[in-house]
């Protein structure tokens, strides 16, 4: 295509938006909503399956050491773990550390267990570590045979509850959002009837004087592209506002904890990416679909 | 130039608009199409532009068999063909000029070629002086003009016409038989579909006479044969 006629075809398409005006600004908004809805899910989704892998990976088994257990005992056990084939580290832990993480991790309130440092009810721990998280509980079950092993906890459940969790609401998100795709690529389908109708004459000269049906629906085609566009605009500014703020409050929270938020570079950059790409597909796909049936091509 | 072989058209509500034409027009001619309304004159018309295509049957428009010709060959197909309407079918919002240059720029042609040729087209069919002007700020004859200058602009060998004089009073028609005339002698085929009984008889052409989907008579400097 010559650059003379991209421009003419772009002029065309303005003019279009243009002259409707209110069409356009529905179709605009109901793009806007769409993804506004799409990138908060979207980066929701993505942050609370960092969240789990964090979690995931740093799941570790707790194995509580009896209280009958001599030194030796436990220096036996320790080694017996360590020998499992999918173990990676093996940490020891005293009950007088475990009290002291307690009382630290309770923060003002931690000070009432401040009386038990005398008569600890506590046990030795011993934290172990697997390779990989899915062998978790082939190793926990494992220990659970060795003697002096009183208890053995591992949080596989807790993990297993927040991937169901994250799995419900992606499915649930997922419908609305595909909902709302078809609500914006209908009413961009409908701005685009609308200024075909307007143009049906043309259309009907360009058809007789010998234009391709290419070069007809070029500028539909980039009404769309930009009434997609346009779309993303402001839910992009917002998102990326709005994480700014919740990326500080949030981060300052989980200080020191091994969980963290998606940076803010690149994954703003993929969101941006993402909705913009999005915008353009359902516009595209709206004006395709209504200019297929008017120039039955 | 336009052969047509033993063609038919059945319109999907079961009319019969065409029903075995045979007919062969040469290069140059200028031949009109006469007939009572719904005896398929429109319908000989259209398929000659491939607006409708036939149902069976051959047509032979220089050297294209419009019969099997895919739809998106149909837009470089009409390129090589003007065709005038009863409506003019100008764009209200473009000047004379504009309305003439947009059949060039729909082709993708430079802008050069374009501002020498519409004002060419103009020249000859007398309206370069009213070029900025809009559809609207003229008469039905001056629309029609416009028209004609657009549908010549891309040189057709064929021009095919549905009535062209049909909006316009007597004299007003025969200005734009005069220009028809013109565009003929330059080696244009002319096909004009008519109800105008005086043009006909005076501006003595060959004569097809459409009715019920057939010709009934084809005669060469025929008469008009029918009680306007």
């Amino acid at each position: 295509m010559k650059a003379r006629t991209i421009r003419r075809h772009i002029k065309e398409s303005l003019r279009n938006l243009g002259r409707n005006g209110w069409m356009t600004f529905a179709s605009v908004s109901a793009v806007t909503v769409t993804l506004m809805l799409v990138g908060v899910f979207f980066v929701i989704m993505m942050n609370l399956n960092k969240v789990a892998t964090d979690i995931e990976e740093d799941v570790r088994i707790r194995v509580h050491v009896d209280i009958a257990a001599t030194e030796e005992d436990q220096q036996a056990l320790k080694s017996k773990i360590q020998q499992i084939a999918d173990v990676d580290t093996v940490e020891y832990s005293s009950k007088e550390a475990e009290l002291d993480n307690l009382i630290a991790s309770l923060g003002e309130e931690g000070e009432a267990f401040k009386l038990f440092e005398q008569d600890n009810p506590l046990y030795d721990v011993f934290i172990v570590k697997t390779k990989e998280p899915e062998q978790l509980e082939k190793v926990a079950k494992q220990i659970e045979k060795f003697e002096f092993a009183s208890k053995v906890k591992y949080g596989q459940d807790d993990v297993n509850k927040l991937f169901s969790f994250i799995k419900t609401s992606r499915n649930v998100g997922l419908i609305l959002i595909v909902g709302l795709l078809f609500t914006a690529m209908f009413l961009i389908s409908n701005t685009i009837k609308i200024t075909i109708v307007a143009r049906r004459r043309e259309i009907e000269i360009m058809r007789l004087v010998g234009a391709t049906n290419s070069f007809i629906r070029w500028p539909f085609f980039m009404e769309g592209i930009m009434i997609g566009i346009l779309g993303s605009v402001i839910p992009i500014v917002l998102i990326s506002t709005l994480y700014t703020y919740s990326y500080d409050y949030i981060s300052a929270k989980l200080e020191g904890h091994f969980i963290q938020l998606l940076e803010m570079n690149p994954f703003m950059y993929q969101v941006a990416g993402l909705l913009i790409l999005l915008g353009a597909f359902i516009g595209i796909w709206g004006s395709l679909m209504s200019v297929r049936k008017f120039l039955k091509i | 130039m336009i052969e047509m072989e033993d063609v038919y058209k059945k319109y999907p509500n079961g009319v019969v608009a065409a029903n075995g034409i045979n007919v062969s027009i040469k290069q140059g001619e200028f031949v009109y199409v006469v007939g009572p309304s719904g005896a398929g004159k429109s319908t000989f018309i259209k398929m000659m532009y491939r607006e409708e295509k036939p149902s069976k049957g051959a047509i032979m428009i220089d050297g294209v068999n419009l019969a099997k010709l895919k739809e998106s060959k149909v837009p470089i197909f009409r390129r090589n063909l003007g065709v005038v309407f009863q409506d003019f079918k100008l764009l209200p919002k473009l000047t004379v000029y504009e309305n003439v240059a947009f059949a060039l720029e729909v082709i993708e042609e430079g802008p050069k070629y374009i501002k020498k040729r519409v004002m060419e087209v103009l020249d000859l069919v007398g309206l370069k002086h009213k070029s900025r002007m809009l559809p609207t700020e003229l008469s039905g004859g001056e629309q029609q003009r416009v028209s004609i200058a657009r549908s010549i602009v891309n040189s057709p060998k064929v021009m095919i016409a549905d009535e062209p004089t049909g909006n316009l009073d007597p004299e007003t028609s025969w200005e734009i038989m005069r220009i028809f005339e013109e565009i003929n002698t330059r080696g244009t085929t002319i096909v004009m579909a008519t109800h105008n009984r005086e043009i006909v008889n005076t501006i003595r052409h060959r004569v097809i006479a459409i009715e019920n989907g057939q010709i009934i008579r084809d005669e060469q400097r025929g008469d008009y044969g029918y009680e306007s």
